[in-house]
Order: structure tokens, then C-alpha cells, then sequence
């Protein structure tokens, strides 16, 4: 962790969050009707599969990249690289929910949607995510949430993940203070 | 660990700065594997039953085709297409061209309808290099004359490195008309870049010996180089690129050159064929031999188009400052 960061989770704190929302997540689940998580890369995927190793009877992970529904991609100082999609089972019909680690805007998980809806016609999509920072621009929210944090608009929020990152964590970065004109 | 060059391994960090393709020669190993793991990731796309997705939307991609082809024009059309590009056909025969309007005039006038990629194919080597220096478009060689054929050596190299999990220490052929052969010049490139050892195979006069000086053995009888081969790419004689015969007859040429089943039990048991199309049955390989299992032909047509999507996607981003 920079000095700048200030650690809102430890990695102890963070695993009872992830623990409390897989309990949400399963919760009335059963082996005839599964719940399918769908991570959105990069982080959503090592959650998605903290998450689904919490299921009595456990549950295929799917990852989704969602670089080419991007509405910035025009804007993008450089083409990102593709990550690739990997949903491994059938996308009609399922419960689906989507795992991210980080919401703000919204425009990422409307760009997972899209993603998903071109794979296939779920029965329903909820969204399950680490922290909500708020700061919405779409009308997107989130079904089951772990930590609600108040955020300035220009502050970043982490969340490091293992096998990702070597610790496990969520941290806030203030934004710099502004420089009064003189 | 996966090798370096194997599907799946981390995208290279230098990704893709180039707003042209133009051939292999120049592209460092990083830069071709910058495309192959973008390709496969657009393999995906491919299996879906909407194989769209919206990257390019909005942008115009121009087909300019001074010479004839079926496969490639496709399958860049349907490329753009799967990334929601729109796309424009120019045939150069029933163009401005037969009124006496310049190769340069042409495509100026087509960018100054919005175009943002010219995919060109020309029958003179170093024509897209040409118009990358008078357009502000990106350009993508698809065939300039005996030159380079860039998308159909990336396309080979995906479908070895798929096949085989890797390229480096690889013994690949050329075999035939090497002389004539854009994607021989590709393949050449691209091959030695990345540590495999290319065997250039094929009558003299389609094989000249000063080849050699490229980093590859030459060699006249398919029968001693057989045993060592991983891959074999069977080119197609170019017929309308030779001046006069090079060969006694397209008999002879079979009797010696052709890839039979005999021959395939001559080389190792996982001897992968490659052939770029369009092939010629009972000439540069048997019908057995296309359709058996060391066939990779149907491979490189669907690998072709995903190494199609990944170049329009990446000549499509926007620059750095400065570059």
C-alpha cells in the first residue's frame, strides 16, 4: 500500500465480505437451478470463483472481457488488449450474475450486459460487486453489494485480489487537492 | 508454464503501434504475437451464434482489389463485418482506373468519402507501401504482386502455433513455387522470427539458391527433406506469374513435388500440411492428402479470418502522441 492509499479493508475484513455475499448469492439456490457467475476480467474473475467456491454445489465460472463493447474504445489513447471471453455453459435460459470487484459509472457493467446478450438470452441477470463507490452516469445497480464506500468523484478505489495481486485489500486514493488559483 | 509464443500465454506488453500493415518483414516477434493473441481472442467470436461484436462500429473499411481474389476479399469482408465495420467492395475493372485515373488518385478519392482502413491487393510489389505514403488511411496489404502476403503468414503461423503449441525449433518446408510466392516471402519472414528452421524445396528455377541468403536451406529433392519436417506449407504453382515454362510439364512437377499419402508416411506421424489455396487437386497435393488428417487447409480458412479481425482492430486504434 502507498502512503497515499488508505486501506479501508484488510485482507480479513475483505474475506468476510466476500463470505457475507456469497451467503446472499446462493441463498434459495438449488442443484436443479443454478446460479451461473459471470466475472468481468480482470478482477470480477478471482471473485467470481472466491464466490462460487462457497456454493454447497459449487458452480462453472465464466469469465467476460468486455473491451469491445466499450462506448470510450474511440476515445481509447491506445487499442487495450483483448483478454477474451470464456463462458463455459449455455447462456439461454440461465440465472446469470455478474461479479465485478469495483462499481462506479455503470458503463462497464452495461457493456458486460451487451456482452452476455450477444452470447445467448438469459432468464435473468443480477449484478454482485465488491464495492459500490456510487457516482452512477447509467441507471445501473447493483443486487447484492459488500461494502458501500462514500468516495469524492475524482478518488480511485482498489481492491486487490489474490491470485491477482500479492495481498488482499481495498484502498482508496484520494484525489490530489487542487491548487487554489493564485 | 506455457512457451512464450503458445495460445493462452500473456499478451505481449508492446501490443501493436503500427497504423499500417504492410508485410512481416518489418514486424518484431513481439508485434506478430501482439496479433496471434488478439486473433485468438477473436476466435470466440467466431463460435457464437451472433458473431458480432461492436468494436468498429461507424468506421468504413475499403476492399481495393486491383487483382483478382475470391478468399481473401471475403473473408476481410466478412471480417469487418463481424466487428461492425461497414464495408466497401472496389473493383478495379469496372473502375475510373480503365479511364486513365491514378492508382493514388483513386484512393484519395475514396478516403475523401470517410474511409478509415484500404485493405489493397496489387499486382505490383510495393504498391500499399506506395499509398500508406499519400493516404491518411490505415493500410493493410493483402497481396502485393511476388512481394508479401502479411495476413496469410500470420494466419499460417496461428494455425502451426495452434497445432503444434508453439513455432520456435519447428522445421517447416516451402514447397514448390517458392520464386513467385508472396506468402512464401510472409512465411519466410515471419517463420525465422520466431526460431523455426525453413527448408525451401522445389525445382531450381522455382527455387533460386541465392534464397539461401535469407536464413533458409534450399533444397531440390522432397524425398531427403521429408523425414525432418513438422510442418509442410504446399504453395500453388503460380501459372499467371511465370513468363515461360519453368517446369517440363505440370506432370513432372507432380511426379516429383506432389504431397501424396506415400510420401506422408515418409514424414513424421504428426506432419501438419498447410496449403494456402487455392489448391490444385492432383498437382501440388492428392485429394487424399487435402482431405486427410494432416490437414490443416480448412483450419487456416477459419484461423485467416480471425487473424483478419485482429489486424482491422489493431491498425483501427488510435496512436499514441508522436507515433
Amino acid at each position: 500500500m502507498s502512503s497515499e492509499e488508505v486501506q479501508e479493508c484488510d485482507a480479513g475484513e475483505t474475506g468476510a465480505l466476500i463470505k457475507a455475499m456469497a451467503g446472499r448469492i446462493w441463498e434459495g439456490s438449488t442443484p436443479s437451478s443454478p446460479v451461473r457467475l459471470v466475472g468481468v476480467r480482470s478482477r470480477g474473475v478471482p471473485l467470481a470463483e472466491r464466490l462460487a467456491a462457497e456454493a454447497v454445489a459449487g458452480g462453472a465460472v465464466g469469465a467476460v472481457d468486455i473491451t469491445l463493447y466499450r462506448d470510450d474504445l474511440d476515445q481509447a489513447r491506445r487499442w487495450p488488449v483483448l483478454r477474451g471471453t470464456e463462458i463455459p455453459f449455455d447462456v439461454d435460459g440461465a440465472d446469470v450474475v455478474l461479479v465485478d470487484d469495483v462499481l462506479f459509472t455503470g458503463r462497464t457493467i452495461r457493456a458486460a450486459i451487451d456482452a452476455i446478450c450477444d452470447l445467448g438470452r438469459p432468464a435473468r441477470i443480477r449484478l454482485a460487486v465488491l464495492v459500490d463507490r456510487g457516482w452512477r452516469e447509467l441507471p445501473i445497480q447493483p443486487d447484492v453489494v459488500g461494502l458501500k464506500l462514500k468516495t469524492d468523484r475524482c478518488d480511485r478505489v482498489r481492491v486487490r485480489l489474490r491470485p491477482i495481486d500479492p495481498v488482499e485489500e481495498i484502498v482508496r486514493i484520494p484525489a490530489a487537492p487542487r491548487l487554489s488559483p493564485s | 508454464m506455457p512457451p512464450a509464443d503458445a495460445p493462452g500465454s500473456d499478451p505481449a506488453p508492446t501490443a501493436w503501434t503500427r497504423k499500417h500493415l504492410l508485410g512481416l518483414e518489418d514486424l518484431s516477434r513481439e508485434e506478430m504475437t501482439a496479433v496471434l493473441d488478439t486473433a485468438e481472442s477473436f476466435s470466440e467470436i467466431s463460435k457464437r451464434s451472433r458473431k458480432k461484436v461492436p468494436a468498429l462500429q461507424g468506421r468504413i473499411v475499403f476492399n481495393l482489389f486491383f487483382e483478382n481474389s475470391t478468399r481473401t476479399r471475403t473473408s476481410f469482408s466478412l471480417a469487418a463485418k463481424r466487428l461492425s465495420a461497414d464495408t466497401q467492395d472496389f473493383t478495379a475493372s469496372v473502375s475510373s482506373l480503365s479511364k486513365g485515373e491514378t492508382f493514388i488518385d483513386t484512393a484519395k478519392n475514396i478516403e475523401a468519402m470517410g474511409c478509415d482502413v484500404m485493405v489493397v491487393r496489387h499486382p505490383t510489389p510495393g504498391a500499399p507501401h506506395l499509398l500508406s505514403q499519400h493516404v491518411s488511411s490505415s493500410i493493410i496489404n493483402a497481396g502485393d504482386g511476388a512481394h508479401e502476403h502479411p495476413t496469410q503468414g500470420l494466419l499460417d503461423l496461428m494455425t502451426i502455433r495452434r497445432a503444434k503449441g508453439k513455432i520456435e525449433g519447428l522445421t517447416v518446408a516451402l514447397l514448390g513455387d517458392i520464386a513467385h510466392s508472396r506468402v512464401a516471402r510472409s512465411n519466410i519472414w515471419g517463420l525465422l522470427k520466431f526460431g523455426a528452421k525453413v527448408i525451401l524445396c522445389g525445382p531450381p528455377t522455382l527455387v533460386p539458391r541465392s534464397m539461401e541468403r535469407l536464413g533458409c536451406e534450399v533444397a531440390y529433392r522432397l524425398e531427403d527433406v521429408l523425414p525432418r519436417c513438422d510442418v509442410i506449407n504446399v504453395l500453388r504453382i503460380q501459372f499467371e506469374r511465370q513468363q515461360g515454362g519453368m517446369f517440363p510439364s505440370v506432370g513432372e512437377y507432380s511426379q516429383f513435388y506432389m504431397m501424396t499419402q506415400e510420401r506422408v508416411r515418409k514424414a513424421k506421424p504428426d506432419l501438419l500440411i498447410l496449403a494456402p489455396g487455392p489448391i490444385n487437386r492432383g498437382v501440388e497435393l492428392t485429394p487424399e492428402v487435402a482431405d486427410g488428417k494432416h490437414s490443416a487447409i480448412l483450419d487456416q480458412v477459419t484461423n485467416g479470418l480471425a487473424v483478419r479481425m485482429a489486424v482491422l482492430y489493431l491498425v483501427s486504434g488510435k496512436m499514441p502522441a508522436g507515433e
